[in-house]
């Protein structure tokens, strides 16, 4: 098993190094000057625009700006905003939290909803129950995220005033010392009625950034399912007269869950691009909307810093994901 | 229990126990994140509007509602006969606000009104370039450097500013937000503990509140400042609620979250007027949009040709189309709010026929030009691709066939400075200091069509003997005469068509009283007062 594991990490080395150049050249690819954006019609003359580049670093050959930004990362520095003039690293962290907390309240949502569905949907296949939820999972997954978002405001907290419209705590609580996890930070600060607030708060965003993945994962887990309940193990597990509750519960949805936990893992990536229209509609303070901004900025460093960090924290899922299959199935860690 | 009533409940909790009942808390929905809380390295409102507005003050500041000046920091000036001179005598006792791990041992003086223009012009000063990156834009961008010769400390409370050239306007360039009195005693205090950077993220001025947090991207605190000046400002709470989306925006408005905000989509106007808990302020804004023809290229270089242009674009389709009726037809360069605005001037009327006929008499025959839009939305601009549209059929009418072309922003600004481009570009202006300057020389002086702000490269010289004779002279009735000449000068040659001043909204609770819409655009809640 520690081969196993050890193999994989070894295996994102060349990715890390990949997804250097892409996060480098991403942004500078793009048209636009970010010395020119700051200055906006107010414009600058030749002079200051050339003090200025120069300033930055932007007027040195491209390699050697890439080198300079492998040398800073090997020393753990992702460089300074050019908008915020603070530490990328530092920004990424002060907003990351909010994300990570909107993320897996959002995959909590579509795991425990969504699998559950797909697995009843298979066994009662062409049932009316079947044909609904797959109907509305259709329907969920080309949901266009900013309507949708608007649309649930609209109605709940608009004209049904159940949860308020936006940000992630009601204002009357803060919590200078926190750890930018707002429901712990709440259940923390024994207030009463502040982790109410946190929740009431966090519920629509994860419901909408919930939704693409939710319908996703219902879907596969329905055909992941069908595909195993065809299988011939099943069948003689029936044969034998095995309660349909075991050949299921246990038999059948191991094996179909390989390709569903695929499909999780692959959401974790869908989720990072749902995250910045969410966090957008709802003001959520992450680190979707936060990349959106400085990518209309042009802000270099942040862009690059940014890029890099959510990578590696896809990365990352994705060899949980890796060494989940073999908890799964331990075929997979022999090979 | 519904969500809503417990959460009631917790909150009245919590009132009870922080013994906060009976504060007064003012929540603005914010359009966007401020860049930081230093204003002079910055040029964009949202940043003065959390930085300047609530936590600073300057020498002179505009008297609310107006573009007019009367005293700040300063208690009074006197200016030179000959214009070059001019000596601020400070207000005493004046003090800046305490911070965590700053608290002043002085009052306001001459030293802190020094360092606040020096750490700018000067390269030597040790805040010139706190942290990679830090430029003084604005302060450049105004022509501080050429026109400020030299700034002395007279005593404490006195500060002579010796000018190179006589400059009417300068006493409003000391409203801006880059002229914001900043403390020396706070900045060397960073600096001798090796975090220069700060006075970016932790503020301290002499306004009428003190920050207290900032949470990127979610919420700014800041508290009254009981010792203000002017006097301590009715709430005793301001929180800015950051809301990027104009419809949640709306939304919070109208459930309370929030009592006021700034930029409502204009489609939503109605709907908030119609909600008996809100009321609307509006004002013009103080911008122009325009279209700016090359006049160094062939047709464009003959007056004729322009002004036929310019009568077979339709505008008033295009403020009820674009701006949704949240605008009004400009006909001068500068805005109808502005003093000097030329009441009289008669706009090239719309009149399709009447250009055809024009163009025939020019000798242009089958012209084809491009018009730029640019691909961003901004204040004056809602959809200057719409526009280009709504202008391409009007031209077409007239057997022009226009070209639509569009570049990423920042190629688009440099790209139409380019003497030899081709067309016409669609662009605008937002003023800074109120000052006609500001826009007839910024826009559309001589040397600007050198350095290519002035998009048309136009450059008239009786236009601009008399711009530059009303930057020099202080009397004020003198100035407006020349600037209502000039605007003569500019309606005969139209270098552009003039298209649009937007207006600005600004839906507010029906609780909110007191707030005063500022001619120049920011958002300043000092004296706002809100009812239970």
């Amino acid at each position: 098993m520690l081969r196993f594991i050890i193999g994989k990490i070894l295996w994102l080395i060349p990715t890390l190094i990949g997804i250097t150049i892409v996060a480098f050249g991403f942004v500078r690819v793009l048209p636009g000057d970010p010395v020119l954006l700051m200055a906006g019609e107010r414009g600058l003359s030749p002079e200051r625009h050339a003090e200025l580049a120069h300033q930055l670093g932007f007027d040195r050959p491209l390699w050697q700006q890439y080198l300079d930004f492998i040398w800073q990362l090997a020393h753990g520095n992702l460089g300074d905003s050019l908008v915020t003039h603070k530490p990328v690293l530092g920004e990424f962290f002060a907003l990351f939290p909010a994300t990570l907390e909107l993320g897996v309240c959002a995959m909590f949502l579509a795991v425990v909803i969504g699998v559950p569905i797909g697995v009843l949907a298979a066994i009662k296949r062409g049932s009316w129950f079947d044909q609904a939820t797959m109907g509305t999972a259709l329907v969920g997954y080309s949901m266009p995220i900013f309507w949708w978002g608007l649309l649930l405001i609209i109605l709940f907290s608009g004209i049904l005033q159940w949860t308020p419209v936006s940000g992630r705590i009601s204002l009357m609580y803060y919590f200078p010392n926190g750890t930018g996890f707002m429901i712990w930070d709440a259940l923390m600060s024994g207030q009463s009625g502040a982790l109410a607030s946190a929740l009431s708060h966090l519920i629509l965003p994860a419901v909408v950034l919930a939704t693409i993945p939710l319908a996703v994962i219902a879907r596969q887990t329905r055909s992941a399912m069908l595909e195993v309940l065809g299988e011939d193990y099943v069948r003689t597990a029936r044969a034998k007269g095995m309660p349909p509750r075991r050949v299921v519960g246990v038999h059948a949805l191991r094996n179909a869950m390989i390709p569903v936990i695929t499909t999780i893992g692959l959401q974790v990536g869908m989720l990072m691009a749902g995250a910045i229209l969410t966090e957008t509609i709802f003001s959520w303070p992450g680190i979707g909307k936060w990349m959106v901004d400085s990518i209309s900025r042009r802000d270099y460093p942040s862009v690059q810093g940014g890029l890099l960090m959510i990578a590696l924290i896809v990365m990352f899922v994705n060899l949980i994901v890796d060494l989940l299959y073999g908890l799964i199935n331990p075929r997979i860690r022999h090979r | 229990m519904t969500i809503r009533s417990m959460l009631l409940a917790g909150a009245a909790a919590v009132m009870m126990t922080a013994g906060g009942a009976g504060a007064k808390t003012l929540v603005y929905c914010s359009e966007a994140s401020p860049e930081g809380f230093d204003p002079a390295p910055y040029t964009a409102g949202t940043t003065f509007d959390a930085s300047s507005k609530p936590v600073y003050d300057q020498l002179v500041e505009f008297k609310p509602g107006t573009t007019e000046i009367e005293p700040g920091l300063a208690e009074s000036w006197d200016v030179s006969d000959d214009g070059l001179t001019y000596t601020f005598n400070l207000r005493k006792g004046v003090k800046f606000h305490s911070v965590e791990g700053f608290t002043p041992s002085r009052d306001f003086n001459a030293d802190d009104v020094i360092f606040s223009f020096d750490r700018q012009g000067n390269k030597d000063n040790p805040y010139y370039a706190y942290a990679p990156g830090v430029s003084y834009e604005y302060y450049a961008g105004m022509d501080m450097p050429t026109i400020i010769k030299s700034i002395e400390k007279v005593d404490d409370y006195t500060v002579k500013f010796t000018l190179s050239e006589p400059n009417a306007p300068f006493l409003a360039d000391l409203a801006m937000d880059f002229a914001s009195i900043m403390s020396k005693e706070y900045a060397d205090k960073l600096a001798g503990e090796d975090r220069k950077a700060d006075i970016n993220n932790v503020p301290v001025g002499t306004g009428p509140f003190s920050f207290v947090a900032y949470q990127k991207d979610a919420v700014i605190r800041y508290k009254a400042n009981p010792d203000y000046f002017k006097g301590k400002t009715p709430v005793d709470d301001l929180i800015f609620a950051i809301t990027p989306d104009p419809a949640v925006r709306m939304q919070k408005l109208q459930a309370g979250e929030c009592q006021i905000m700034p930029y409502p989509s204009p489609a939503d106007i109605q709907a908030l007027r119609d909600d008996s808990n809100i009321k609307v302020d509006e004002q013009p804004g103080l911008n122009v949009a325009y279209l700016a023809y090359n006049t160094t290229q062939a047709p464009f270089d003959k007056p004729e040709v322009r002004k036929a242009l310019n009568m077979a674009i339709n505008k008033d389709a295009i403020i009820d189309a674009v701006f949704q009726g949240a605008g009004q037809v400009a006909k001068n360069p500068i805005p109808p709010t502005m003093w000097s605005y030329n009441k009289d001037i008669k706009d090239d009327a719309y009149d399709p026929e009447q250009a055809k006929k024009m163009l025939d008499e020019a000798g242009v025959k089958d012209l084809e030009m491009n018009i730029w839009a640019m691909p961003v939305q901004r204040p004056y601009m809602p959809n200057a691709r719409r526009t280009a549209e709504l202008m391409q059929s009007d031209l077409a009418k007239v057997g022009v066939t226009a070209n639509i072309v569009s570049y990423e922003w920042g190629e688009y600004l440099k790209k139409s400075k380019d003497p030899t481009r081709d067309g016409a570009v669609i662009l605008g202006w937002t003023g800074d200091n109120g000052d006609p300057d500001n826009f007839l020389a910024v826009l559309l002086g001589c040397s600007a069509a050198e350095s290519g702000a002035n998009r048309a490269f136009w450059c008239d010289q009786k236009f601009d003997d008399l711009i530059t004779k009303a930057r020099q002279s202080s009397d004020q009735a003198e100035r407006t005469k020349l600037y209502e000449q000039a605007q003569e000068v500019f309606k005969e040659q139209a270098p552009w068509d003039t298209i649009a001043h937007s207006t600005v909204f600004m839906p507010m609770s029906t609780k909110v009283s007191g707030y005063v819409m500022s001619p120049l655009g920011g958002h300043d809640f000092y004296g706002v007062d809100i009812s239970e």
